[in-house]
């Protein structure tokens, strides 16, 4: 089956071939893959979906892939958990949690778009792989390339969280901390990748990389059981995921696997020290003002995101909304959720939950309607973030005596 | 006032293939006049119909974002170095 027509300005329309190329040499406007919906609708089905394996790949033929999937096989189908005591605690009837935090193999959403990528880098025969990342990605593209057998180069802010460095030095790659902040670090990329004949998922093969993100989309109306939640709230970075969940349910509706009357509310969630998506949202206006960075939320700290426009236009076609944290309301947010349903999210799922509350407190989100929470990446990441603010636990002499002294008066303390 | 301006892949067949030109101007608004002197055309592809850069073009002066200096007219000295990036995604 041929599906795809190649690539496509996402703004002036024009048509180029497949290949690791992102930008229109027209208006600079970026190049989205083109799919043939007209050859899919009838071919891709619920029933052929649900025979699919347990993983991203059960929409292969809604993804930018010619020929097998080359690394990742095991990428994605996370659980989609009914989070009643989270329901009550915020006072709402249906709250679903979307947790990418499990995400194999590099325990975030990026797992998505950097299978997609790699793979995508193996058919166009590149070698090398590299990325400019906040973390997460850094940790995912490391894994891949070491699976996938292919060098990479890993760019990262020189500030990031350690863990986030541990969990990307691992897999052996080539790791450059630049002293700068992302934005920083992309601008070089972007030169860089002018330069060298890389494969950097996040430059010269976003088109591909970027289209890997629709399968957080799918998999929670197919855990739904076909079914469109009424709201969901995504962290925005970039802007790129918002927007991609939003164009899976597009295309599901296109290819007549849901109802097309039921609407769906994207939200935005950001940093209140990095949220220039938000801020077009509330200023209702799509020219972006791009910011530095100052928050502990590092994963979404880009002050100049590339798809910001369209993270900002996502929210305004589906009727949604955005909402800022601040840093107090991210600790908090992780928080409540490890509290309350026993997930351990990095900063980037606080300001998740941070700003779903904010939403539902303001009526945004009305408290009788279905919310999905994407949860994006792992607290085990960036336990630094929560350092200060656990209380210490309690430290005895291995004796039974000693046990029930420290019991009396952790119960003396609390009554 | 001479710089040395960076430009990017998708505007290379305007430059005969030059990664890297010579440039002058005052501001950064003289110097793409400038640049379209040099190299006609580049100005349409930089600047939309009202004349405002184009949504997905960054252009830095010195590694700054000129959105957080003073946008087109950011003035330039002699020897600074200005780059034309395109967006990129990210995370």
């Amino acid at each position: 089956m041929e599906k795809l027509n190649g690539l496509r300005c996402r703004e002036c329309g024009r048509h180029y071939p497949a290949a690791p190329v992102h930008v229109c040499e027209f208006c600079f406007g970026p190049l989205e893959v083109d799919y043939r919906y007209d050859a899919l609708r009838g071919v891709v089905t619920r029933e052929s979906i649900a025979a699919g394996p347990p993983s991203m790949w059960r929409y292969k033929d809604l993804l930018p892939i010619d020929g097998d999937v080359a690394v990742g096989h095991h990428v994605g189908f996370t659980p989609l958990i009914r989070a009643h005591n989270l329901a009550d605690e915020l006072g709402c009837r249906e709250v679903w949690v979307k947790n990418d935090s499990v995400c194999h193999p590099s325990w975030s959403f990026k797992d998505r778009v950097v299978a997609v990528a790699v793979t995508k880098a193996r058919e166009f025969g590149f070698d090398t792989v590299a990325c400019a990342s906040t973390g997460n990605l850094a940790n995912s593209v490391a894994a891949h390339a070491a699976e996938g057998r292919l060098k990479s180069y890993i760019f990262i802010p020189a500030d990031l969280e350690q863990g986030k460095v541990i969990a990307t030095l691992v897999y052996s790659p080539t790791l450059i901390a630049v002293h700068g902040t992302y934005d920083e670090v992309n601008r070089l990329c972007s030169e860089i990748a002018d330069k060298y004949r890389w494969a950097f998922v996040n430059v010269n093969f976003r088109p591909y990389y970027s289209e890997g993100s629709k399968s957080h989309g799918f998999e929670i109306v197919e855990q739904l059981g076909w079914r469109t939640p009424a709201h969901i709230v995504v962290p925005c970075a970039g802007g790129s995921l918002i927007t991609k969940i939003w164009k899976a349910i597009k295309e599901l509706k296109l290819l007549g696997l849901i109802d097309e009357r039921r609407g769906t509310k994207m939200h935005a969630a950001q940093a209140l020290g990095c949220g220039p998506i938000v801020t077009m949202i509330k200023n209702d206006t799509d020219v972006l003002v791009p910011v530095r960075p100052n928050t502990i939320a590092k994963s979404l700290a880009i002050g100049n995101p590339a798809d910001g426009y369209y993270a900002y236009k996502t929210t305004k076609e589906s009727e949604g909304s955005g909402e800022h944290a601040t840093d107090e309301e991210i600790i908090e947010g992780m928080l409540l959720l490890a509290r309350t349903e026993g997930i351990f999210t990095e900063t980037a799922g606080g300001v998740t939950v941070a700003a779903a509350k904010k939403l539902i407190e303001r009526g945004v989100i009305p408290r009788d309607e279905s919310i999905v929470l994407s949860i994006t990446g792992n607290g085990l990441k960036t336990p630094d973030a929560l350092q200060d603010r656990l209380e210490a636990h309690v430290k005895i002499k291995p004796s039974l005596t000693a046990f029930d002294r420290a019991l009396a008066d952790l119960k003396s303390q609390t009554s | 006032m001479p710089v040395l301006v960076r430009i990017p892949t998708p505007l290379r067949a305007l430059t005969k293939g030059n990664a890297e030109i010579q440039a002058k101007g005052e501001t950064v608004d003289s110097l793409v006049d400038d640049l379209e002197r040099q190299f006609p055309g580049l100005k349409d592809r930089l600047l939309d119909e009202a004349g405002e850069l184009r949504r997905f073009i960054n252009i830095y002066v010195n590694q700054e974002d000129i959105r957080f200096l003073q946008a087109k007219k950011t003035t330039l000295k002699d020897g600074d170095e200005v780059s034309i990036v395109p967006a990129i995604a990210g995370g």
